[in-house]
C-alpha cells in the first residue's frame, strides 16, 4: 500500500520502534533463575522436545549482565528475595520479568512465614504464569505473550505519552493465530476486524 | 542469632572473623596446623587479625562466594569457598534459600492434604515423598494397603527414579559442559513424564499416592503405555554409555574426583548412590523392604571407586534395574483389585471418575448421598472436609529414594491433622559430605562433586 508498492524489490519500510522491538523480542536471553519445581519445567522447555530455540531463546544466560528476561521459576523465599532483587538490578535495561508458577505469582499454596507472597513484592512483573508447575506449553505461551508485549513497547518518552494509560492487548495465541480470529490485532480501542497493530 | 543474612556481604565478614580466630588459636597452640586447614603458622610471628594475608602461604588466599544463583550449584545452593590459587582449602555450604515451610504447612491441613505438600519437597522424586509420608501415616494408623495399591506405588516410584536419575545426569552433565548429555537426558525424561501424566494425570507433583492406597486406579491402556515406555528406554539407555561412559573428557572430569571412602560415608550418615559407590550394598528396598519390594527380582549395583564417575555409572545401572522392576509390575497390574483400603472411615468415600466437567466423584455416589442417604452425605462431608483421625502416637518409615534414605516421621495427637511431619531428606544429609569431597581439590572439581551428590534443594531446605 502506498509508497511501498512503488519501491523496487528488496526495500521494506518500517518504523524504528518496530525494528527495535523486533530485535528485542527475537533474541531474548533469559537468565538462569531456576528455584524449584518450575525450574525443571523451564529446563525441559529449553530441551529438545519443546525447544525454546525456535523463539531465539535457547541460550539461558548464567550472567545477569547478559540477560534481559528473568523467568522466576519457583517459590521465592524470604531468604532468596534479596538475592533475586540483586540479580534483577544487575540485569541491563530493557529487562522483563516472568513470574513462572503460582508460587512466584502469588505465593500459591505456601501461604506461610517462609515464602514471599508473589515475586511482585520484590521486582516488577510483566507476565504472570499460573500452574504448579505450568507445563512447558504454558511457559511457551507466556513467552509468546511477552513477545507480543515487547513488540508493543513504545520506544521513547514521546511515544510512551501517546499511549499513556493503555496496555498491550494480550490475546491468547490460539485466538490470535486461529482461523476464526475476530479480535483485532494491536492496541485496545482499535476497530474490530481492522488490523492496526504490528504483524510478525 | 540475630544477624541478617544477605548477599551484600554482611556474613562474609563474620566468616573471615571466624577464620582469623581459628588462626589465632593455631598460633597460640604453637602452629601445629591441626585445625584441618593444613596451615602451619610460625610461632614467633605476632598475630594481626586485620591482616589475613600476612604470611606467604595465604598470599593467594581468597574467599569466593559461589551461589545461590549460580548455574553449577545444582539449585539455590550457596558455597563459600576459601581458595589458595585454584585449590579449595575450605568449603562451606549455606542452605535455606528454598526453605518453604512445607513441614509446618502440613500441620494445618488434614492428613490427606499433607500429601500435596510433601510431594513438592524433593520435586525431582515426588512419588517417593508421597510414599514415605503415606507409609508413615499408614504405620501410625496400623493399616496395610491392598496389594494392587502397592504395585502401583512401586511402579510410580521406579518411574520417578528413572526420571530423577535422568535429571541428575542431565544437569550434572550440563554443569560439566556436556550439554549434549543434558539434551539427551531431558529427551528421555520427557518420555517418563508423558507416561507419568498418562498414569496419574500430572507430570510432576502428582499427589497420587494417598494414605490408604492410591488416589484411583490406573487408566485403561496403561499396560500398553508402560510396555512401550520400557521398550523405548531399553533402546535409549545404552546411548548414554556411548555418549558419556567411555568419553575421555567425561572420565577426566569425574574419575578420582570427589572421593569419599566408606569410613567417611558411615561417619557422615551418607546413603544412596554415594554410599553404594563406596562399596556397601545398602539399599532399603533390599535391607528393609517396603511396598512388597522383597517380591521383586532386582540387583543393587555397587562399585568401590567412591568417586564421581562411579556414582554416574551407578545411576545408569540403577535405571536399568528400575526398568527391570517396572517390567515385573506389568504382570501384577493385570490382576484387578481395590487400590484403596476398605475401611470407610479412612478411604475417600467415592471412587473418582471422569464426568462431563472433568474429574470428580462418581455420579452414582453423588446420587446416593444427595438423594437417598443423609447419613452417607454426613459421612462424606465429614471425611472430605475434616479428614480421618490418626490415633495418638508416632511412626517413622524410611524408603530408598534416588538419593538415599528418605525418612518420614509423623507424630499424631489423635486429631485429624498431623502434630508434626518431618522428612529426613537424603540430599540434606549427603550435602554435609561436601567439605570432605572438595577440600584439597581444584575449584572445578567442586562442580563435579556437587553434581555427584545430586542434592535437590527443595528436599534439602523443604
Amino acid at each position: 500500500m502506498g509508497l511501498e508498492e512503488k519501491l523496487p524489490n528488496g526495500i521494506v519500510l518500517t518504523s524504528v520502534e518496530k525494528l527495535v522491538n523486533w530485535t528485542r523480542k527475537a533474541s531474548m536471553f533469559p537468565a538462569t533463575f531456576g528455584l524449584a519445581c518450575c525450574a525443571i519445567e523451564m529446563m525441559t522447555t529449553g530441551a529438545p522436545r519443546y525447544d525454546l530455540g525456535r523463539f531465539g531463546m535457547e541460550v539461558f544466560r548464567a550472567s545477569p549482565r547478559q540477560a534481559d528476561l528473568m523467568i522466576v521459576a519457583g517459590r521465592v523465599t524470604q531468604k532468596m528475595a534479596p538475592v533475586l532483587r540483586q540479580i534483577y538490578d544487575q540485569m541491563p535495561e530493557p529487562k522483563w520479568v516472568l513470574a513462572m508458577g503460582v508460587c512466584a505469582s502469588s505465593g500459591g499454596m505456601f501461604n506461610n512465614y517462609a515464602v514471599v507472597q508473589g515475586v511482585d513484592h520484590v521486582v516488577p512483573v510483566d507476565m504472570y504464569l499460573p500452574g504448579c508447575p505450568p507445563r512447558p506449553e504454558m511457559l511457551i505461551d507466556a513467552i509468546l505473550k511477552l513477545h507480543a508485549k515487547v513488540m508493543d513497547d513504545p520506544i521513547n518518552a514521546v511515544r510512551a505519552k501517546e499511549f499513556e494509560g493503555q496496555r498491550t492487548d494480550l490475546v491468547a495465541s490460539s485466538v490470535r493465530y486461529g482461523k476464526d480470529r475476530t479480535q483485532p490485532i494491536g492496541r485496545p480501542g482499535a476497530e474490530p476486524g481492522v488490523d492496526v497493530g504490528v504483524k510478525w | 542469632m540475630s544477624s541478617t543474612y544477605t548477599v551484600s556481604g554482611g556474613d562474609w565478614s563474620e566468616l573471615v572473623d571466624t577464620i582469623n580466630a581459628d588462626r589465632a588459636r593455631t598460633v597460640q597452640r604453637g602452629g601445629d596446623g591441626a585445625d584441618g586447614t593444613g596451615l602451619v603458622m610460625p610461632d614467633n610471628e605476632p598475630f594481626d587479625p586485620t591482616d589475613s594475608g600476612s604470611d606467604v602461604e595465604s598470599d593467594e588466599r581468597i574467599i569466593v562466594n559461589m551461589g545461590p544463583q549460580h548455574p553449577s550449584t545444582h539449585g539455590v545452593l550457596r558455597l563459600i569457598l576459601e581458595l589458595e590459587g585454584e585449590t579449595v582449602v575450605q568449603a562451606r555450604c549455606v542452605i535455606g534459600y528454598l526453605h518453604t515451610g512445607i513441614e509446618k504447612n502440613t500441620e494445618f491441613r488434614t492428613w490427606t492434604q499433607g500429601v500435596t505438600f510433601v510431594t513438592r519437597a524433593d520435586y525431582l522424586s515426588p512419588a517417593f515423598n508421597e510414599a514415605a509420608y503415606c507409609l508413615a501415616v499408614e504405620k501410625a494408623l496400623g493399616i496395610t494397603v491392598p496389594p494392587r495399591a502397592d504395585v502401583i506405588r512401586v511402579l510410580l516410584m521406579e518411574l520417578t527414579r528413572i526420571s530423577s536419575h535422568l535429571v541428575a545426569l542431565g544437569t550434572g552433565g550440563m554443569e560439566l559442559g556436556a550439554l549434549t548429555g543434558m539434551t539427551a537426558a531431558f529427551r528421555e525424561r520427557e518420555e517418563a513424564l508423558h507416561l507419568m501424566e498418562y498414569l496419574t494425570g500430572l507430570r510432576m507433583n502428582m499427589a497420587f499416592i494417598r494414605p490408604g492406597g492410591v488416589q484411583q486406579d490406573l487408566p485403561e491402556g496403561s499396560i500398553d503405555r508402560i510396555t512401550e515406555f520400557i521398550k523405548v528406554m531399553d533402546a535409549r539407555l545404552p546411548e548414554y554409555d556411548k555418549l558419556l561412559t567411555g568419553q575421555p573428557i567425561w572420565k577426566a572430569r569425574m574419575e578420582g574426583v570427589g572421593v569419599l571412602p566408606l569410613e567417611g560415608c558411615m561417619q557422615l550418615g551418607i546413603t544412596g548412590p554415594m554410599l553404594r559407590s563406596a562399596g556397601l550394598p545398602w539399599d532399603l528396598r533390599k535391607t528393609m523392604p517396603y511396598c512388597g519390594y522383597e517380591t521383586y527380582d532386582f540387583e543393587v549395583p555397587t562399585l568401590t571407586e567412591a568417586d564421581c564417575y562411579a556414582r554416574f555409572k551407578l545411576r545408569i545401572a540403577e535405571m536399568h534395574e528400575s526398568l527391570k522392576i517396572m517390567r515385573q509390575t506389568l504382570e501384577r497390574l493385570r490382576e484387578p483389585g481395590p487400590v484403596m483400603v476398605g475401611d470407610k472411615k479412612i478411604a475417600w468415600p467415592a471412587q473418582l471418575s471422569i464426568g462431563a466437567d472433568g474429574m470428580g466423584n462418581s455420579l452414582e455416589h453423588i446420587r446416593t448421598i444427595m438423594g437417598q442417604s443423609m447419613e452417607a452425605l454426613i459421612h462424606h462431608f465429614k471425611l472430605v472436609t475434616e479428614g480421618f483421625t490418626v490415633p495418638a502416637g508416632q511412626a517413622y518409615v524410611g524408603i530408598e529414594n534416588p538419593r538415599g534414605e528418605l525418612g518420614c516421621h509423623v507424630v499424631s495427637t489423635g486429631g485429624t491433622r498431623p502434630w508434626r511431619v518431618h522428612l529426613r531428606d537424603p540430599g540434606f544429609v549427603n550435602l554435609q559430605a561436601l567439605p570432605a569431597l572438595t577440600e584439597g581439590s581444584m575449584i572445578a572439581d567442586v562442580v563435579a562433586a556437587v553434581a555427584s551428590i545430586d542434592p535437590v534443594m527443595g528436599g534439602v531446605d523443604r
